[in-house]
């Protein structure tokens, strides 16, 4: 099963940032979403898993549309999906541990020792073992990063969805990610969707990447597609140059 | 000349628009708690943290208020009192005025600050850093996880506070009177029972319990809605502090008007 988006527009106030967006993504592939700052990337990840709401159009998950799901049944696909978002959003009153066990606490059937079981599987797969008892204030930016990652893959989803994932990490920490997210994708088949604005980084992770520009899809094509385009505005994304920006528009 | 007069037209438009949409807001986070209240899986190992940290941790600060508040009711008393009644009836005053008016709303007011300030800073920030967000895609309903939890520990939690600090009131101005203005126990407890019905203890709790519904509900609305950074969240926190202070004055009115 895939993700679909199909037509989606999604307006905040005067602002219309989706407007007839069409996207899919395949089944264990990963797929990065690049495009200028504000054009809704973030917006887009949103939908996926239902924390925000299409104005019209459909976004089905997993043969699910999300727009016509109770909360019940919302919360039965979001078990399928990860998020990693873009500052970690962890839950600075608990420790690691309890962070990375706070999607597996909603697992029917799961007694403690199971949990703690894999919240140290999963902090081992993001190389953060004996972080357990420390709390996210006390982590460098990377390691929270890690343990965002730790807490999306916790409940062993189908999905995972990056909001920019390497964004304020050096260069060494992003190549650490960039693999952690090539992992994810190799050794639990998982399909992923990552918000970036690092060209690098989307190139080594990435299966497609796509290129949003005023709500609807500007560019889509393999890493050597997108690397051959003589699309002006990607040239300018992609080179970070303006002044082909400007005479693309 | 449209412009003069369209600007105030304007300005009442958007304002009743903003009053109109913060109701709807609201009563939607209302609805959504009420419905989250099934969710006890969620909601139930939070509560005693959230009694303790709205009720025990407010303790100090509500005893602090009461005791002096007791005394200077005695010394009010007397000083209003003294050669036009009887003096035991400085203990009907400081009874009658602590467990019916000043330890409800004093205490309340306080706890405005305390528990309406913390409750709309926590859940502010957890919202600007998307942890509302994140509790979500984890499967966790942010009402169930966040407001009941708060707003149950208020209800349960606030009269207890109240009653303990009308009574603590009560002690302090029974002491002012033996020590600073020269009454006998006898005098002040015959004073106190006289005017004392049943009624006015369950007078207060009725009280407390709406300024618990309202100081913490008013806290989670407030930090449910915070938006930007951290002059959102001290938006949000002053707003709600401002807020339920009001709310505490109008419903202690009201319930004199609906009750007494």
């Amino acid at each position: 099963m895939s993700i679909l988006l199909k037509d989606v527009h999604r307006a905040f106030g005067q602002n219309h940032v989706l407007r007839g967006l069409d996207l899919e993504v395949l089944d264990g592939e990963t797929l990065s979403i690049i495009g200028f700052s504000g054009a809704g990337k973030s917006v887009i990840l949103k939908h996926m898993v239902g924390l925000l709401r299409p104005d019209s159009g459909d976004v089905i998950v997993d043969g699910r549309n999300v727009s016509e799901l109770d909360v019940g049944e919302l919360n039965e696909l979001r078990r399928d999906i990860g998020y990693v978002f873009q500052f970690a959003a962890l839950f600075d009153s608990m420790n690691i541990a309890e962070n990375v066990a706070m999607g597996l606490r909603r697992m029917p059937d799961m007694y403690d020792d199971e949990i703690m079981a894999r919240v140290s599987e999963c902090l081992a797969l993001v190389d953060l073992e004996g972080t357990e008892d420390r709390y996210p204030s006390e982590l460098s930016g990377g390691m929270v990063k890690r343990a965002g990652l730790a807490r999306a893959i916790a409940t062993k989803p189908k999905y995972l969805l990056y909001d920019e994932p390497t964004t304020g990490l050096d260069p060494v920490t992003v190549t650490v990610i960039d693999r952690l997210i090539v992992r994810m994708k190799e050794e639990l088949g998982v399909t992923g969707v990552v918000i970036t604005h690092d060209i690098a980084s989307a190139y080594r992770i990435s299966d497609r990447i796509v290129m949003l520009h005023e709500g609807r899809i500007r560019t889509s094509g393999t890493v050597d597609v997108i690397k051959e385009s003589r699309d002006p505005l990607l040239r300018s994304f992609l080179e970070g140059r303006p002044e082909l920006a400007e005479r693309a528009s | 000349m449209n412009g003069f007069v369209l600007t105030p037209v304007e300005y009442v438009g958007r304002w009743s628009i903003n009053r109109v949409r913060s109701l709807g807001k609201a009563g939607y986070l209302t609805t959504g708690a009420l419905r989250a209240l099934r969710n006890v899986e969620i909601w139930g190992p939070r509560l005693l943290t959230q009694m303790v940290s709205v009720g025990v941790a407010s303790v100090p600060i509500a005893v602090f208020i009461a005791v002096f508040t007791g005394i200077v009711l005695a010394l009010q008393a007397s000083y209003t009192l003294t050669g036009a009644v009887p003096m035991y009836l400085v203990g009907s005053m400081v009874g009658k005025s602590m467990i019916t008016e000043l330890g409800p709303v004093l205490t309340g007011l306080a706890l405005a600050g305390r528990v309406g300030a913390s409750t709309a800073a926590e859940v502010g920030t957890m919202r600007v850093t998307e942890q509302i967000d994140a509790l979500e895609t984890l499967a966790y309903d942010p009402l169930a996880y966040l407001v009941v939890p708060r707003v149950l520990a208020g209800v349960l939690m606030f009269p207890v506070v109240i009653v303990l600090a009308s009574a603590v009131g009560v002690l302090t101005g029974w002491a002012a009177s033996l020590t600073l203005l020269d009454m006998s126990s006898a005098e002040f407890v015959r004073g106190l029972r006289l005017f004392f019905v049943p009624f006015d203890v369950q007078f207060a709790v009725i009280k407390s319990l709406s300024f618990g519904l309202i100081v913490t509900s008013v806290g989670c609305f407030y930090g449910f809605h915070a938006k930007g950074g951290a002059g959102g969240v001290g938006v949000a926190a002053t707003r709600a502090v401002v807020v339920s202070s009001v709310l505490i004055l109008v419903l202690d009115a009201f319930w004199a008007v609906v009750l007494l």
